[in-house]
């Protein structure tokens, strides 16, 4: 559990992440009265009944929590069905589903968390949870029954059609396809897996301070790796495609790139050399070095670490962190990408929050206990990964904005560095700020220009330094495709990044000795 | 819901799943309730208590397979998804390589208490669980008014879980973990912020050591690295302590396993019965270990746990087959998860190992970085102290160790005589010559 809280660490891959798939009539099942409430169409009473409650018992549950003396309480219902399609050696011959359905209680007391759940949706069992999580305080008290006002939301993710509505049969001939384009791509290759995941999640939040809020929160990602062989050696890689979306996200145009992509950054293994070791200068590709921001500087201004002192970034706010022309912000309103949220785990909005904005450190990223702590407005940053888990702050999409050079500039300006392009994770180590990011594949650039490829190199450094060390971005900004999961204080949180392509003045590479 | 109770709605599981059209079937049913605690600033930072299950069942269906995992189960729900499921899975391709274990493996399951479950588990109050944490927490702060976070954490589990198979297997488990933990930052004149922690996790609530122990260790730990530098790149000699996450045994286990074999992504393929290490490494998969946190009588697949010599004195003795890639690879499966890792000691400690050093990294830990299964390059950022003639200089961080894996091994000079027995990979310190390092 806390081991992670001390690292956070962000996988770019997560096939080991537990998704699962479930058919379409499950949620129509009588029994539990389901709907499939989505998008803009679906109301309050749609959510009630999904989960089988009404306004009079999450009332009730909240007066329960409340008392012992809390100054505040949520509760979180969730849905989640989670699926996953799987090929490998030239069949689809795997599938699985996970559901999961339950109901999260937290009471707050100043900064103080009482948190329990339960999986069985029915008064007593809430009510024996809300006691639980109440002993966090220990006054009595009588609270009258809150008000509850539904609360409007955005819809950054409207889809057509569920994948998750969609039977098997018809995510089979996607994983085929892609199998027989990397097999028919070349002939050193040989070995092709594929895996194709999607969930939906049903949440309804209400909140003592008088909110509720409900939001269907579709997700997918396709997956493709292969192995090829050239001369006695082997070399793997993998390529991820995904999002919000639905089924028509799936293009044939989008089921090719992924195959493309999957063989190009297998072969270039064939032809890439680990370089020297050592401090350089790195540009940093548009994309998914995004990762970058993540690690550097994103989970030091999760507002918990700095309340916390924790964080190198503690009682840094006003201060000047880097040039002029790096702004740096965490968003949630990006339409379809993973990390987009409607609304965040308390019900609170989202936004975009400026982490560093013209080169000044501006705000954390707030929960709802580090925003009234430090008396700001929250960001709609709070994030959980389950109704089994209370919620803390937690990042989304992570990008810096488009800067004053072009990207032909900024490699043309290096005599002897790297061009990091694809990662696979990183880390990072709030207190000191010491961050790390893999690099799975990149380039040597030599006199202004990329010359050979290179991979499978740390690459580390300190988050502080770092953001100073940025002498150049580019105009190019892009947000990394596929997006990646990030773990910290034992939770998963879908997310991605982003970032123009950008000069570093010197990161330490792990390299090898000439 | 008891064991029976459990028992008898995996069979009952199982018979719906065949009305419906189901060959095989296997059901696990489990249920776990998890205690946390942390204590922060002199009070409850945070209480959480609650208790989760989970009902998966595998599938085998004309051939083809799939799995479901549900923690809904009220039967009239369980039954509908049950025919639904079995529907979905005929949409898939047939693998005849899917199919339950043969009952032959799930012979000669030893029948022995492992001490794995805490029979006092019920007994332990929330009084004595917060005291734990504040005890430590308080520690913590009083060493230094340099200490400027720490927060302490204390965790409990207990879990019980069924297994039965259509094709004759019936297994029940039951276990209880404890965990004791404190986290410290400090602070120094640069305003950095050097942390460090330490933790236990035991069995049996009576095993817990003394919590104030771990916080004077953390604190102690977490000032030694205040000044931290990068040193150059270069060869240096290595020590890594044996606490630290097991980055470069990862990077060994996961090419051993079927899968990786099968997909042609190990570079441990073909390589049985070969030197991959110096003759100092030995690694025992150990399932009987008492109170080991990774102890089992059976396996995920229902297979009679055995002991497995994994590698003997360098060379490698046997991979991780699991049942269907074994089928795959033609082979023999053996289990296809590991239970504890044992390893073959040394007689030195780990101020020996260090003492021994010319020009050294003490390795202490590991942040981030990865390697790749196929090729066995490897590169982690690591954090520890530079050792120059067997003394401690000073705190180091912000460098990378990389190579490959195919050389890396045969740079074993000694293990120590220190296991890490509060992990089920109870790896020792171990020390290495000519390792490369990156840094300045």
């Amino acid at each position: 559990m806390s081991q992670i809280s001390r690292r956070k660490f962000l996988k770019a891959g997560a096939a080991g992440v537990a998704l699962v798939s479930i058919p379409a009539f499950f949620r129509t099942d009588p029994l539990m009265a389901f709907v499939t409430p989505s998008g803009s169409k679906a109301t309050l009473s749609d959510y009630y009944m999904h989960f089988g409650v009404d306004e009079k018992t999450i009332k009730d549950v909240m007066g329960v929590a409340l008392e012992r003396g809390g100054d505040y309480c949520d509760i979180f219902f969730e849905h989640t069905i989670n699926n996953r399609v799987s090929l490998e050696d030239n069949i689809v011959n795997r599938a699985s589903t996970n559901v999961d359905l339950g109901v999260g209680i937290r009471v707050i007391k100043g900064d103080q968390t009482g948190y329990s759940f339960t999986e069985e949706i029915t008064p007593k069992a809430m009510k024996l949870a809300a006691r639980t999580a109440a002993n966090i305080a220990n006054e009595n008290r009588h609270i009258s029954p809150v008000e509850l006002n539904p609360v409007d939301i955005p819809d950054y993710y409207p889809i057509e059609t569920a994948c998750a509505d969609v039977n098997v049969d018809k995510k089979v001939p996607i994983l085929e396809s892609i199998n027989d384009k990397i097999v028919s791509s070349d002939k050193r290759i040989i070995k092709v897996g594929a895996s194709f995941m999607d969930s939906v999640t049903y949440i309804l939040i209400a909140t003592s301070e008088g909110r509720i809020a409900y939001d269907f929160q579709p997700m997918t990602r396709c997956f493709a790796n292969c192995t090829a062989e050239q001369d006695g050696q082997r070399e793997s890689n993998y390529y991820i495609i995904g999002g919000r979306y639905g089924m028509e996200y799936y293009t044939p145009e989008k089921v090719k790139h992924l195959a493309d992509e999957t063989v190009e950054r297998t072969l270039i293994l064939f032809d890439a050399v680990k370089p020297e070791g050592g401090e350089m200068e790195v540009v940093l590709a548009a994309g998914h070095a995004g990762i970058i921001l993540h690690e550097a500087i994103g989970h030091g201004m999760e507002a918990d670490f700095n309340r916390k002192g924790e964080s190198l970034f503690a009682d840094k706010t006003g201060k000047k962190v880097a040039a002029e022309f790096v702004t740096i912000v965490d968003d949630g309103t990006i339409p379809h990408a993973r990390g987009s949220i409607n609304i965040d785990d308390e019900a609170n909005p989202t936004e975009k929050t400026y982490l560093v904005e013209n080169g000044i450190l501006k705000t954390y990223m707030h929960d709802h206990i580090s925003a009234k702590h430090y008396g700001v407005k929250p960001t709609g940053n709070g994030r959980r990964q389950s109704f089994r888990h209370s919620p803390v702050p937690r990042m989304r999409n992570t990008y810096m904005l488009p800067g004053p050079h072009t990207k032909e500039e900024v490699i043309g300006s290096v005599k002897k560095g790297l061009y990091a392009k694809s990662f696979t994770n990183g880390e990072v180590n709030i207190g000191p700020g010491d961050f790390t990011f893999y690099l799975k594949t990149g380039y040597m650039i030599e006199n202004g220009k990329l010359t050979r490829p290179v991979k499978d190199m740390n690459l580390i450094g300190n988050g502080f330094e770092v953001l100073q060390k940025i002498v150049m971005v580019a105009d190019d900004l892009e947000i990394a495709e596929g997006g990646g999961t990030c773990g910290k204080s034992g939770q998963w949180a879908p997310v991605t990044d982003g970032l123009p392509t950008s000069k570093v003045a010197s990161i330490t590479v792990g390299g090898v000795a000439v | 819901m008891n064991k029976d109770e459990r028992l008898e709605l995996a069979k009952w599981t199982i018979q719906q799943a065949r009305k419906y059209g189901a060959d095989d079937v296997a059901v696990n049913i489990s249920r776990e309730r998890d205690i946390e605690i942390e204590y922060r600033g002199s009070q409850l930072d945070k209480l959480q208590d609650a208790a989760e299950s989970r009902l998966s069942v595998d599938l085998y269906v004309n051939n083809r397979f799939s799995s479901y995992t549900t923690n809904d189960m009220q039967r009239d729900r369980l039954e509908k998804f049950l025919e639904e499921a079995v529907a979905m899975t005929k949409y898939l391709n047939e693998d005849p390589y899917h199919s339950l274990p043969d009952p032959k493996y799930y012979e000669g399951r030893q029948d022995v208490d492992l001490h794995i479950y805490d029979p006092n588990y019920e007994s332990v109050s929330s009084d004595e669980r917060v005291a734990i944490a504040r005890k430590m927490e308080k520690t913590a702060r009083a060493q230094s008014e340099n200490v400027v976070a720490c927060t302490s954490y204390y965790s409990d589990t207990i879990g019980e879980s069924v297994k039965v198979h259509s094709n004759g297997f019936e297994g029940h488990k039951q276990s209880t973990s404890f965990k004791i933990e404190i986290e410290v930052t400090v602070c120094d004149e640069k305003e950095c912020r050097p942390n460090d922690y330490d933790s236990r996790t035991v069995r049996y609530f009576k095993n817990l050591p003394d919590p104030e122990e771990l916080s004077v260790r953390a604190v102690k730990r977490a000032f030694r690295k205040i000044g931290q530098i990068k040193l150059d790149s270069g060869r240096y000699e290595m020590v890594v302590e044996n606490r630290a996450r097991p980055s470069f045994l990862r990077a060994l286990h996961q090419p051993m396993q079927g899968r990786s074999l099968q997909q042609k992504s190990s570079f441990l393929d073909g390589k049985i019965g070969q030197q991959i290490a110096s003759e100092k490494l030995t690694i025992i998969d150990d399932p009987f270990v008492e109170s080991g946190l990774g102890s089992q009588l059976y396996d995920r697949e229902g297979l009679a746990a055995r002991r497995r010599v994994i590698v003997d004195k360098g060379i490698l003795k046997s991979y991780y087959i699991d049942c269907y890639y074994g089928k795959k690879l033609g082979m023999e499966p053996n289990g296809g998860s590991s239970s504890n890792l044992a390893f073959e000691c040394g007689t030195k400690s780990l101020d020996e190992l260090i003492s021994q050093m010319k020009k050294g990294i003490f390795v202490t830990g590991f942040i981030g970085g990865n390697s790749n299964s196929t090729t066995g390059d490897f590169s982690f950022g690591i954090v520890g102290m530079y050792v120059e003639d067997g003394q401690i200089i000073k705190p180091v961080n912000e460098m990378n160790v990389s190579g490959n894996m195919n050389e890396f091994w045969h740079k074993l000079v000694e293990t120590g005589n220190d296991p890490y027995t509060y992990s089920s990979w109870r790896r020792p310190s171990m020390y290495f010559k000519d390792i490369q390092f990156s840094g300045v």
